[in-house]
């Protein structure tokens, strides 16, 4: 079957643009600069990118990206450590979802082990590793386990899993992050030139809206949940621009289908009794206290890290990515002395230009140099 | 015989000889190939002739809708078809790796001439190699293949196209490269789905001779609408508007994309074609394909516009967006 666009939700889609487009000529015509709003999370960026809406509404406000997803985000360190799996442990299959291996880190990615002698295979779900590990228990199965707090739950289950079938041969490289600590790192800076956050549909689903209320109650910024249709879009911002115009700050839940208050606490406990916070490395961003997940000591036994002894290596990165203040709003593409020379979308630096709607790649492919 | 293909199958001794006659030239057999000489001889007409050659490496080796065997000889053929020759003879190449079951390797050959058939091309010359386990997978087939140019197709150039023609596409797309990840990868969510993978000839021969006005031809393969689009648009000089409200999707293409976060755009076809159309000429063209079994759902996806050669996509709420050249193979994300 061939598929009709919905006509009726396509024509709400058209209303709520419109809508939007004259509340945010008022807004800024009113505060007299454009509007600039974020975008947490990955996600939302691609459906932005994939629905034109950035191009439909850049007469009237700018959509930024945000830190992105986990895989933009993981640091050069963390690569180093999964090509030192690949490239010392015996038997070994480095496991990872398939966005990971174009990722560099300072000297290699898994693509290039890959296409050397490394033995990198793809999944599209935890479990399916543990599952391998399983039918395969002359292999040594090393997942690396990067996600959000969406993600990391079914990290937390397929360890569940190793853990009561025993399958021995099932470790990870545990790289998971936590979004609101990064939220707070980025709104802790003076400089910040961001009117309002679209927080991440999905990791809201697991960490509720309430406990995202600091944005509002703590730095005072607008901010709303919202899901990845057109209008679910539309609205969320149309949320921000009622709270801009009136100079209100609360963190609203336009996608209540999906997101409860408390969100979901068992998606919560399971990753818990694994994992604990700790301070972690965004690419791009340095270092963010409590933004990490680590095992708990009583699962240390699952970290390949340990369990291989790899040996910690310091990494060489190249000095000058500007991908913070480019997430902050303070610089663009251009003031950056990497862009387009030592960072381009086949050798990226910054999580800018890893993403290829990061605003680093989208500036290389459009060709913009200024 | 053995039913695994063994080293000695690729020695030229006697079991390579038993392999060509019970396998190839009992299921590929025609008076040219038959004669099993170095080389396959045949009288030219007058005119030109086209040249084309592909490797076929595909896994799983078979799939919903195809096999490595169906794809070779429709890889070959559709690309002579996009060019306006008239495929006629192919060769085919065989790398097997050792211990590849018997059965399989008759079933891609029964395949093969299957399609061949269909398509109205003999495999008039062959080779057979087996390399040791592990020095290949399974089976790796090349195929070259040798067309007449007709009158209609050889006017075909993209230095034709011009701002105002139209982009037309014979169906649906992404369907092949879907089906073949989802298999790849064991998927349960595109359950139905099946690869495009057909020879175009037919439908391509009834529309150069239907209408007027086909300017340019090409079948959107490795990196999907997108990256050909790019080609030609790079070719020409123009840009392309793509709308997406326009372009036929299956719904577990959709769905499956979705899931994975690939675009359908970036997804390889087997049996689809662009082509570039006089304005005038499209609605026309688009009728002619609908009346083939390949093309019921053609549609105009697109036009060529002034510009720098770039290629864009309106979408369904009214946002434009640049669809750039692949950078790398297209890998699924997780958020």
């Amino acid at each position: 079957m061939i598929i009709q666009p919905n006509t009726d939700k396509l024509a709400l889609a058209k209303k709520l643009l419109e809508c939007v487009r004259q509340k945010a000529r008022r807004v800024s015509g009113r505060l007299g600069r454009p509007i600039r709003f974020m975008e947490v999370c990955g996600t939302h960026t691609a459906a932005i990118s994939r629905l034109g809406l950035r191009d439909a509404l850049q007469e009237v406000m700018i959509l930024a990206s945000g830190p992105g997803c986990p895989v933009c985000v993981t640091d050069y360190q963390d690569i180093d450590t999964a090509v030192a799996v690949c490239r010392t442990v015996d038997n070994v299959v480095v496991a990872t979802f398939g966005d990971m291996i174009k990722v560099p880190g300072s000297y290699s990615s898994l693509e290039k082990e890959k296409a050397g002698r490394g033995n990198v295979k793809i999944f599209y779900a935890p479990y399916l590793a543990v599952e391998y590990a399983r039918n395969n228990p002359d292999k040594e199965v090393v997942f690396l386990a990067v996600g959000f707090e969406t993600t990391m739950p079914t990290v937390a289950l397929a360890l569940d899993m190793a853990e009561r079938d025993k399958v021995n041969n099932f470790s990870i490289l545990p790289l998971g992050k936590l979004v609101p600590p990064a939220i707070k790192a980025l709104l802790q800076d003076p400089e910040l030139n961001v009117d309002g956050l679209i927080l991440p549909g999905h990791v809201s689903a697991v960490i509720g809206r309430k406990s995202q209320d600091f944005i509002a109650s703590y730095f005072h910024m607008p901010a709303v949940v919202t899901g990845f249709e057109a209008a679910d879009i539309l609205i969320g911002i149309n949320s921000l621009l009622k709270q801009l115009e009136t100079g209100a700050a609360r963190v609203e839940n336009r996608y209540r289908r999906v997101v409860a208050e408390e969100g979901n606490p068992e998606a919560r406990q399971i990753t818990d009794k694994y994992f604990a916070p700790v301070s972690a490395k965004w690419r791009g961003l340095g270092s963010i206290p409590d933004s990490g997940l680590v095992l708990r000591e009583r699962y240390g036994y699952f970290d390949a890290g340990t369990r291989f002894s790899l040996e910690g290596q310091e990494p060489i990165i190249p000095r000058g990515c500007l991908c913070g203040d480019l997430l902050k709003g303070k610089a663009l593409p251009a003031d950056c002395r990497l862009f387009g020379k030592t960072c381009t979308p086949l050798n990226p630096v910054g999580p800018c230009m890893v993403s290829s709607e990061g605003a680093c790649a989208a500036w290389f492919n459009y060709g913009m140099t200024s | 015989m053995t039913d695994v293909v063994l080293l000695a199958h690729g020695d030229g001794g006697a079991l390579s000889h038993k392999l060509i006659k019970e396998i190839f030239v009992a299921q590929l057999g025609n008076p040219m190939l038959n004669e099993l000489s170095d080389a396959a001889l045949f009288s030219v007409r007058q005119g030109k002739l086209a040249v084309s050659t592909d490797s076929f490496v595909v896994d799983p080796i078979f799939f919903p809708g195809g096999d490595i065997g169906k794809l070779a000889v429709c890889g070959t053929v559709n690309d002579l078809a996009v060019s306006g020759a008239v495929p006629r003879y192919l060769t085919a190449s065989f790398i097997i790796e050792e211990g590849l079951p018997l059965k399989d390797l008759k079933m891609i050959t029964a395949s093969m001439a299957e399609t061949a058939r269909a398509a109205g091309v003999q495999v008039v010359a062959g080779d057979t190699k087996v390399v040791e386990r592990g020095h290949g997978d399974k089976v790796f087939i090349n195929t070259a293949g040798i067309g007449f140019l007709s009158d209609a197709g050889s006017s075909l150039s993209y230095s034709r196209i011009k701002p105002g023609d139209k982009v037309i596409i014979n169906g649906s797309i992404g369907d092949h490269g879907m089906t073949i990840l989802s298999q790849r990868e064991g998927f349960s969510v595109s359950s139905g789905l099946k690869s495009d993978c057909a020879p175009l000839n037919g439908i391509i021969e009834e529309l150069l001779e239907g209408v007027d006005g086909i300017k340019f031809m090409r079948d959107p393969t490795r990196g999907g609408v997108a990256t050909t689009l790019n080609e030609i648009a790079s070719s020409s000089g123009w840009d392309v508007m793509l709308f997406e409200e326009k372009i036929p999707l299956r719904k577990e293409v959709t769905g499956a994309s979705a899931m994975l976060g690939l675009d359908p755009l970036y997804l390889a076809n087997e049996g689809k074609f662009l082509a570039i159309v006089d304005k005038i000429h499209a609605e026309p063209a688009v009728d002619i394909l609908r009346r083939h079994p390949l093309g019921r759902e053609a549609a105009i996806i697109g036009e060529i516009s002034e510009g720098k050669s770039n290629v864009y996509l309106k979408t369904p709420i009214g946002g434009t967006k640049r669809l750039n050249t692949l950078a790398g193979a297209p890998l699924p994300r997780i958020c």
